[in-house]
């Protein structure tokens, strides 16, 4: 069956975010003047297929390690749901 | 007695997205009159080579982290295996990114803290350059030179742990400095932590620097201190052991 995976890449606890600051100081600058310490990210949607949900688990779990995310300076974490609604026309073809 | 010398050959490497590969070719050829080849990421051979050059660029469009993708181009098993087996091995600005990400070296690059793409020319102190006779022999501890830089994401961070380790073992080749020699906020161009432009592996045969030698390796572009490491490099590949030779 098809899982849709959303990958959610962080950078790391004490990893700068310049891109963060600026947006943070732009809010602020607007008005927003609670605004504090902005971080980005990254989101990545994946669409895949696999027999269950540990096995899908497992999948992302490895596509993150491999390739997603950098562990020098970035976490990952994901929300994993079974991609019923998948167009058959959108899979990608194996 | 005659001493055998034979001209470097240098394999160059090219991603789709590799900007600098013509330069490096330029150098080795018309400046330096190596034999050169440039070598597709799809191959799986480098051929045979005395060193391998990872140039700057954006490979594969420097799409989810800069060198992320390049890694697993096919051609980076033969890099990895040459790297392995002492051969010396350079990346450059991205050619730095890839082998980051590649293992190859510790820590990854990041977008620079001022979120600009800084191009300019950069005084760099060199720091323990016996850590890598290969690409700094000729090079004294302390000394400065000036190479271009030209990139957008080129902090370098790494844990804590790891910067002590990589300083504590003299891997730290290259720091960003002011023409004094200070390493300065100011004389950082991108953020890097503990002013690092260069470092090397642990066995010092595979050096990545975020600047670019190889524009500078001509009084017309205006320096050729680039052209130090090429010489280091050539100097170091003829006084090898002739039975390390031509076995990379």
């Amino acid at each position: 069956m098809r899982w849709l995976a959303e990958v959610h890449v962080a950078l790391r606890q004490g990893i700068a975010d310049p891109e963060g600051q600026t947006i943070g100081s732009a809010l602020r600058s607007l008005g927003y003047a609670s605004v504090g310490d902005v971080r980005t990210g990254k989101l990545i949607r994946v669409p895949f297929e696999a027999n269950d949900s540990a096995s899908a688990e497992a999948i992302v779990s490895e596509m993150c390690q491999r390739l997603l995310a950098n562990p020098v300076m970035e976490t990952a974490s994901w929300e994993l749901r079974a991609d019923e609604q998948q167009d058959a026309d959108e899979a990608v073809p194996s | 007695m005659t001493m055998v010398t034979t001209r470097p050959r240098v394999a160059v490497v090219v991603f789709p997205g590799t900007w600098s590969e013509r330069d490096f070719a330029h150098v080795a050829a018309e400046v330096l009159g190596w034999e050169h080849r440039l070598v597709w990421h799809l191959d799986t051979d480098l051929g045979a080579c005395d060193a391998v050059v990872l140039p700057g660029g954006f490979a594969h469009g420097d799409h989810l982290r800069t060198g992320a993708i390049a890694r697993f181009s096919p051609i980076m098993e033969a890099v990895s295996a040459f790297a392995d087996a002492g051969g010396p091995v350079i990346g450059s600005c991205n050619g730095f990114q890839i082998l980051t990400e590649a293992g190859l070296l510790p820590g990854a690059l990041m977008r620079n803290d001022h979120l600009e793409f800084r191009c300019d020319w950069q005084w760099l102190r060199v720091e323990g350059p016996q850590s890598t006779p290969a690409w700094l022999g000729d090079l004294a501890d302390g000394e400065l030179i000036r190479l271009p830089v030209s990139h957008g994401e080129g902090r370098y961070v790494a844990d804590p742990a790891t910067l002590d380790e990589l300083e504590a073992t003299g891997r730290v080749v290259l720091r960003y400095a002011d023409a004094t020699g200070a390493l300065t906020e100011e004389a950082n161009p991108n953020g890097s932590e503990r002013s690092i432009a260069g470092i090397v592996n642990a066995a010092g045969n595979v050096l990545g620097l975020m600047p670019h030698p190889e524009r500078a390796a001509e009084i017309e572009v205006g320096g050729t201190d680039g052209l130090r490491l090429f010489r280091s490099l050539e100097r170091w590949l003829q006084q090898r052991p002739a039975s390390a030779e031509r076995r990379l």
